[in-house]
């Protein structure tokens, strides 16, 4: 087991590695001088702007650069923002947890319709149920999420007014952070009403962030049960006269259960690039928000540290994801 | 006298042609040959769309802004759709960016797929430590989040429709270099690769003439997802206002100038989601029915 976590450890260090120098020569191409962007319309004086280069070091060769840059990385320096000078890991660090918040939420209903809707349809294949299903997985992966918060907005927010349209809470309410969850802490401050505020601006993001991963894991969850249905253990479990339920939900399900959870993993990238266009519709402070803004103000250092962070997270889970599925197989433990 | 009238009476019927037997198991999927009519639909519509559109996508008319759709009220049928905030007509906007979004999706697609098949080529044929190199950039670029990395790409090379398409096809390269690489190293240890090269064949020729057309099937697959896949990834390049730039009339650019009415005209907001919809459910629909029709054992 330690010999598997630690290979799959050593594969990722090269991922790594490689993201930081994508994070740095990316934005290597700016065009332009990164002085004067950063001085803006004003200008900038020969001197000062030598005196500038000097300081960040940009007159140094460009491979030193690097080494500078990821040495930082390394101790947690992300570089600071250009617009309010404050560290990007301070700023990611404080918005994450409305990410999170949103992303869990999202991920929780999908599960929560997706694996029941994919077993029922594999259950009743080629049933109108079974057809419906797919037909809705397939239209929930093709939705372009951006224009289904619109539309959501408009019927329950506009023309029904149950939910409100932007933010996380109503502005009358001043909660406390204690773990930057506002449905938490909403409910540790003990102010009435500020819960169900909380919960309430959460449901339309959700189900829109939702979808997508809802669709593939209902789609995996029946492909993955369908082959699990036709194995001979099944039949053997049938034959001793178990009741199909059982069947069903102890001995195909938890076998299914497999490829679905590595699907999950997967989702954490989809998950990541819905909240981008989630949190500019519903206007969530989160990081997608963040990083939308950031390019809307050129703010180079931002967009750099968002992206290391973001594929660092995703690498990590995903590192996550592969360790948890040698613990439940160990046949891929000895592959490696 | 023909071929056919040779054979003896009652011997079983020639096999079907490739071209048959596919499309024997294409037709049998109904969602495929419905994502096939949309699509040629959608195709007729950007090639014929100056014969279709009532007006040109650009202009304007002082006399009818936001003016709804003419089955309700206030609507009329000069503007079947109604029309926008500044009275341009939405039935031609829509049009035309049939135009444009079947552009971005099979320009995008085409450049992907040109640079995913020389890099997996090289990577499958070549091997050792340029294979590494080219797999772990791939690594890379699938474990960034997809529309994070190609909006980082258009921030820095400033944004607009060319650059989108550019970040887009970067995104969706690492697919096509996997297909490919995983089939040359599959097929070049076969027994027809190992005849062609003992008889001389060079490296090119064995690249493209002997290995490539048999890993044709899973990346002709792979393009039709691969279109949709640019085609929404536009959308949302454009909704972010980083894509095509105004007055273009790209589906999700057009989304994006809607935003603001969202509360007040349902109708400009809700056609060119419908489209973007629409276009790329065809699309997915048909590259599955493309999957299941060139591995009909895999369905069975």
């Amino acid at each position: 087991m330690l010999r598997f976590l630690l290979t799959r450890i050593s594969l990722i260090i090269p991922t790594f590695i490689g993201m930081t120098m994508l994070a740095f020569f990316l934005i290597r191409i700016v065009p332009g001088d990164p002085i004067e962007t950063m001085a803006g319309e004003r200008g900038i004086d020969a001197t000062r702007h030598a005196a500038l280069l000097k300081e960040y070091g940009l007159d140094r060769p460009v491979l030193v650069q690097y080494g500078i840059y990821i040495g930082r990385v390394l101790h947690g320096d992300l570089g600071k923002s250009m617009i309010t000078q404050e560290p990007v890991l301070s700023e990611f660090g404080a918005l994450f947890p409305a990410t999170i918040e949103l992303a869990s939420c999202a991920i929780l209903f999908a599960l929560m319709l997706g694996i029941p809707a994919g077993m029922l349809a594999a259950v009743r294949r080629n049933s109108v149920f079974d057809h419906g299903v797919m037909g809705v997985s397939l239209t929930g992966y093709s939705m372009p999420i951006f224009w289904w918060g619109l539309l959501l907005i408009l019927l329950f927010s506009v023309q029904l007014g149950w939910t409100p349209v932007s933010g996380r809470i109503a502005v009358l309410y001043d909660v406390p952070t204690v773990t930057g969850f506002l449905t938490i802490d909403s409910l540790l401050s003990g102010e009435k009403g500020a819960f169900q505020s909380a919960v309430s601006h959460l449901i339309l993001p959700t189900i829109v962030l939702g979808t997508n991963p809802l669709a593939i894991i209902a789609r995996m969850t029946r492909s993955a049960m369908l082959e699990v249905l036709g194995e001979d253990y099944i039949r053997t479990a049938r034959a001793k006269g178990l009741s199909n339920l059982r069947v069903i939900a102890l001995h195909a399900f938890r076998n299914a259960l497999i490829p679905v959870i590595t699907v999950i993993g997967l989702q954490v990238g989809v998950l990541f690039t819905g909240a981008i266009l989630t949190e500019t519709i519903f206007s969530w402070p989160g990081v997608g928000k963040w990083l939308i803004e950031a390019i809307n103000r050129r703010d180079y250092p931002v967009l750099q540290g968002g992206l290391l962070l973001l594929g660092g997270i995703v690498m990590l889970v995903n590192l996550l994801v592969d360790v948890m599925y040698g613990i439940i197989n160990p046949r891929i433990r000895r592959t490696t | 006298m023909s071929a056919e009238s040779l054979a003896p009476p009652g011997a079983a019927p020639a096999p079907p042609g490739p071209f048959r037997e596919f499309w024997g198991y294409f037709s049998a999927n109904h969602g495929a040959v419905a994502g096939l009519v949309v699509v040629v639909t959608v195709l007729l519509t950007a090639a014929f769309a100056n014969v279709l559109a009532p007006y040109s996508p650009t202009l304007t008319n002082n006399a009818a802004f936001l003016q709804p759709p003419a089955w309700q009220q206030g609507g009329s049928w000069a503007y079947p759709l109604g029309t926008d905030a500044i009275g341009r007509d939405i039935l031609s906007r829509l049009i035309y960016g049939a135009r444009l979004s079947l552009l971005i999706g099979i320009a995008v697609v085409a450049l992907s797929i040109g640079v995913g098949i020389a890099l997996g080529l090289l990577a499958g044929f070549v091997r050792g430590v340029t294979e590494i190199a080219i797999m772990r950039l791939m690594d890379i670029i699938l474990t960034l989040p997809s529309l994070l990395l190609a909006i980082v790409i258009v921030a820095i090379l400033g944004p607009g429709l060319m650059n989108a398409m550019l970040a887009i096809a970067v995104v969706l390269l690492p697919h096509y270099v996997r297909i490919t690489r995983a089939a040359v190293i599959s097929e070049t240890s076969k027994d027809y690769v190992t005849a062609a090269r003992s008889n001389g064949a060079s490296h090119f020729r064995l690249m493209f003439n002997e290995v490539l057309p048999n890993c044709a099937a899973p990346l002709i697959v792979q393009a039709s997802l691969g279109v949709s896949a640019a085609i929404l990834d536009a959308a949302a390049l454009g909704f972010l206002g980083l894509g095509a730039q105004p007055p273009a009339s790209e589906w999700g650019t057009m989304l994006s100038d809607a935003r603001e009415f969202v509360l007040r005209a349902w109708w400009v907001v809700t056609f060119p989601g419908l489209m973007i919809l629409i276009t790329v459910l065809a699309f997915n629909l048909l590259g599955d029915g493309l999957r299941d029709a060139f591995d009909p054992k895999l369905k069975r």
